[in-house]
């Protein structure tokens, strides 16, 4: 299939042309909502099947870009496409979680049905089109063109306090990445070009890499988010929608860990290495602190969403251990907490649809009333502990491995943090679903349905799937990565 | 004397102008007041035959240097003369609404223009200075125009006192710099000023030039008028300040600065960079507080002048044609902000607070979207048509070596970003304040408005393709050594 990349990036595009097309020739917001629901889905579906294809069309032992679309734009910028090992599964990730995230919305969403789907598939668009871009600016323009939507999720469809939220989401982020554009314009200035694969051959003089690097990790470490610009995290998370928080953990925090591969490590090599002492000390401080911080909290949503700062942190540290092993345990890390998270603020989506509440102190004993979705939650609760057999283990184990070969200390701190997950976890598990039923809300409230049971199968599937064989995705990456870490122990001459 | 037969087709747009308006005076006399409509449309089509007559007019230097028509100065015309026709249409349905319809209203913006394209081809000091005049005298009158409005007389009379100052401040610049060169003309001025060591006199001659043409831009610190006039002056009117005689002024300071003080550039780069500095500020952090649509227009307008500025202060020709696509792109997302604000009423009144753009998503669907796009686009979100300004204004600053500045400015932009993201927020996220729903919208300026919007996305990837040689073509040849 040629311009197989423009075609899976521009389909969900397409679905939202249908939408807002059906919508002005529909009479009001209502009569359009279910035409709205089914094209999204079928949109994600299809986009889903695009990708599958792709996957299965990819030479993961060829470690150049694949499916190169590459033609001159405007202002020296080109539309420059290609995917390698890593970013094919992260579109892979992406379009695997957007039809979840529509079945999700289903029946939660009630109002302006036809704009959540359009955001949906916008924003599917751009975060599918972040890891094909190939070029400087055409990366820029997705990635910053993800806050829009993202924003307008947050902003209609949230909680009480959204304003708040999406605002402090859009304004941190931005202020993260413009400082990237100026790093950009100053590359494509100095090397002439704008091309990624050719600015990782260029090498950037060893004055110029700190503060270039300093400006990249500006914008990656809100996305990601580390400690302490995470603070936007807890906040979008809470007042976000379900399926909002699953892409959110799911997707755009990937983005943050994808660009430091795609530009930190391999176009700055001298700062990695300088700086590699300082992400370790901050994913380690990210990892202790926001497991203590987790343990606190009294919000379901928020537990999760500091719980996912803290696994971010794993991954940050695996990317700049600067050996193979690390980086790949960084990308699987990535997959499987795209896979997890999701999937837990989906279980409090589920209980959060019945009751209207995320307060911990609200629920108890659920086990009575609710055994599949005890079991359900039991899964992903210790999938996301880093139980082996599920993918959080791998991730977990081949990232702390990478780190104790670079940094002996910070593996054992953050090995303390696999412990301190284990805490604050297994303790939400236990006030939420053990003990005596206290609230009488709760009698009342019925197991998972036929919908949800469809939600969550493909991503107990995949947790398992990945932890019993995670050859299946080090396959893919290996020789990307590769790429990576031989161009980065060249250049810093170790 | 001059040979009048190669200077007249020179200029053959400004006279086409200045003969058409002044027939259109004494037709709309002869009619009385019920021509206003006839003279309105016959205004359109004046300033439209005169961006042809522009566009494919010869190029050349005429009256002893003082008129230029290089592309430059076309590219200037020709926009200046399609934002005037914009104007006069958008403020054809306004004037009859508020039943002030006076034919003299189209004929005064054509004037204007005429002394816009003045400036856009001023090849000396007189003829800078006459083209200034001419065009704020005609502005001054204008924003005063609704003369029953207490609002409207107060930014007439402000704009009037403060314009006076700064034309004052910019002749006693250009009277020191002839001092000081011994000649008028830019390219005798550039001669002097060449060798790149300047005389403390002939310095001081350009900053106050720099300040006198600062004001005419509202550019900080010389913005105080703007928030007041963008205020009180008809809203049609303002969509003219906004844009038109932003857009000659910055043609007029790029050529002032890059040729006449092209040698020079260490000097007024500083004034200028300043000029950026404060600009940013005061537009990015005096926005977000202002109630008013247009006072918050007229901050953005204030930041937005700082990067087009930057631009110049690049001072190499990339520099310069970074301002114009920011200009064109900048001054397209403003007619439409105009164009929907006043196709925007509730009950027979304008919408004015910002408060009262609350829950219009649910109330007009696609004028929201449209409010959006022009939003993110002023914001300079990628893809819309701003992020391209940007992209290429910082773009030239970087390659000029001028980082900290541009950083400054893309920080400034978030700091704006909250006030961008306060329309957007009312409009989608909150219920409208009452149930009364907007009027009818009228059907020009609802289509200018939705036709910007869409300009800025998506046309503007097809418009780029188009505009990017056409700017370089305008920039070609300026650029200071």
């Amino acid at each position: 299939m040629p311009h197989i990349l423009t075609i899976v990036t521009f389909l969900p595009l397409l679905g939202a042309a249908v939408i807002f097309g059906a919508r002005l020739l529909a009479k009001s917001d209502e009569a359009s909502a279910g035409t709205a629901r089914w094209v999204a889905m079928l949109t994600t579906l299809a986009t889903l099947a695009v990708s599958v294809l792709l996957v299965i069309q990819f030479d993961p032992a060829n470690p150049t870009y694949q499916f190169v679309e590459n033609f001159a734009w405007f202002a020296g910028a080109g539309y420059h496409m290609g995917v390698d090992g890593i970013s094919i599964l992260f579109v892979l990730l992406t379009a695997f979680l957007m039809p979840i995230c529509i079945l999700a919305s289903w029946k939660s969403i009630e109002t302006r049905v036809v704009e959540y789907m359009i955001a949906f598939l916008v924003l599917e668009t751009l975060v599918i089109g972040v890891f094909c871009a190939l070029d400087l600016f055409l990366f820029y323009i997705f990635f910053e063109g993800t806050l829009v939507p993202m924003f307008l999720i947050i902003g209609i469809w949230g909680g009480a306090n959204r304003i708040y939220a999406s605002y402090k989401f859009f304004l941190y982020t931005l202020l993260g990445s413009v400082l990237m554009l100026l790093a950009m314009l100053w590359m494509a200035n100095e090397a002439g070009t704008t091309s990624i694969p050719a600015l990782k051959e260029y090498a950037f003089s060893a004055q110029a890499q700190p503060l270039l690097w300093l400006a990249f990790f500006a914008s990656f470490a809100v996305k990601m988010p580390m400690w302490p610009v995470h603070t936007w995290l807890p906040d979008a998370h809470v007042q976000a929608p379900t399926a909002g928080s699953v892409i959110l953990a799911g997707i755009l925090l990937k983005l943050g860990g994808y660009g430091f591969i795609l530009f930190n490590v391999p176009m700055f090599p001298l700062a990695s290495q300088q700086f590699a002492p300082l992400v370790f000390a901050l994913s380690v401080i990210a990892i202790v602190y926001t497991s203590l911080v987790a343990f606190r909290q009294t919000d379901i949503k928020k537990l999760i969403a500091y719980s996912s700062v803290a696994h971010m942190g794993f991954v940050t540290m695996g990317i700049f251990s600067g050996n193979a092993l690390g980086i790949q345990g960084a990308v699987f890390q990535m997959l499987s907490h795209g896979l997890i998270s999701g999937a837990l603020f989906l279980c409090v989506g589920v209980v959060y649809d019945r009751m209207h509440t995320r307060e911990i102190a609200a629920y108890g004993g659920l086990t009575s009333r609710m055994p599949w979705y005890a079991a359900i939650f039991l899964m992903f609760t210790m999938a996301n502990v880093g139980l082996p057999g599920t993918s959080g283990f791998i991730g977990e184990i081949l990232t702390m491995t990478a780190v104790y070969e670079a940094s002996t200390w910070a593996a054992l701190v953050a090995a303390s943090g696999v412990i301190f997950s284990a805490v604050y976890a297994l303790t939400l598990y236990r006030n939420v679903m053990f003990g005596e039923i206290t609230n009488p809300a709760l009698l009342t409230i019925t197991d998972i349905d036929k919908r949800e049971l469809a939600i969550f199968v493909p991503l107990i599937v995949g947790t398992i799937w990945l932890g019993v064989q995670p050859g299946l995705v080090l396959d893919y990456t290996a020789a990307s990565v590769d790429a990576v870490v031989t161009t980065y122990r060249a250049a810093i001459g170790g | 004397m001059p040979d009048l037969s190669l200077a007249l087709p020179l200029a053959a747009s400004e006279l086409t102008l200045t003969i058409g308006a002044l027939v259109l005076l004494v037709l709309g006399a002869f009619l009385g007041e019920k021509s206003a409509r006839l003279v309105s449309i016959l205004s359109v089509a004046l300033l439209v035959a005169g961006a042809a007559v522009a566009a494919t007019g010869p190029l050349g230097v005429a009256f002893d240097g003082a008129f230029v028509a290089d592309p430059l100065a076309v590219y200037g015309k020709v926009a200046i003369y399609l934002l005037s026709a914009v104007a006069v249409i958008l403020g054809g349905g306004w004037i009859q609404r508020n039943r002030i319809a006076k034919f003299e209203y189209p004929i005064l913006i054509v004037l204007a223009a005429v002394g816009m394209s003045m400036m856009a081809s001023s090849g000396d000091l007189i003829s800078m200075y006459v083209g200034i005049e001419l065009h704020s005298l005609a502005l001054y009158v204008l924003a005063a125009y609704h003369r029953d409005d207490l609002k409207a007389s107060e930014a007439g009379l402000k704009y009037f006192v403060l314009g006076a100052l700064s034309s004052g401040l910019l002749l006693y610049g250009a009277s020191l710099v002839y001092g000081f060169t011994g000649s008028m003309r830019f390219e005798d001025i550039a001669a002097v000023a060449a060798d790149g060591e300047a005389n403390v006199g002939l310095i001081f001659g350009l900053v106050f030039l720099i300040c006198g043409l600062a004001f005419k831009v509202s550019a900080a610190p010389f913005h105080m008028w703007t928030p007041d006039v963008y205020e009180g002056a008809p809203t049609p009117v303002v969509a003219l300040f906004a844009t038109a005689p932003k857009m000659a002024a910055m043609v007029l300071i790029g050529r002032v600065l890059s040729e006449g003080f092209g040698g020079i550039h260490d000097q007024w780069s500083q004034v200028l960079i300043l000029i950026c500095l404060i600009s940013f500020a005061v537009g990015a952090i005096g926005g977000i507080a202002q109630k008013d649509v247009q006072r918050l227009l007229a901050y953005s307008s204030i930041a937005n002048i700082g990067y087009a500025l930057l631009g110049i202060a690049a001072g190499t020709e990339q520099g310069l044609q970074a301002m114009l696509m920011f200009m064109t792109l900048y001054v397209i997302d403003q007619i439409g902000f105009f164009a929907i604000l006043l196709s925007l009423s509730k009950s027979g009144r304008p919408i004015r607070r910002i408060a009262d753009l609350a829950g219009l998503k649910t109330d007009r669907p696609l004028t929201a979207v449209a409010i959006t796009i022009l939003s993110l686009s002023v914001l300079g979100m990628p893809p819309f048509s701003g992020f391209w300004g940007k992209y290429y204004v910082f773009g030239a600053a970087a390659e000029a070596g001028y980082w900290q500045v541009a950083a400054v400015g893309l920080v400034a932009s978030v700091v704006a970003a909250f006030y961008y993201l306060r329309i957007i927020k009312l409009m989608w996220f909150d219920a409208p304040l009452d149930a009364v729903k907007t009027d009818k919208a009228p059907v020009e300026s609802q289509w200018i408005g939705w036709a910007s919007a869409a300009f800025a996305f998506p046309l503007v990837i097809v418009g780029l393709t188009w505009l990017e040689p056409l700017t370089k073509i305008a920039a070609s040849g300026f650029g200071a050594g």
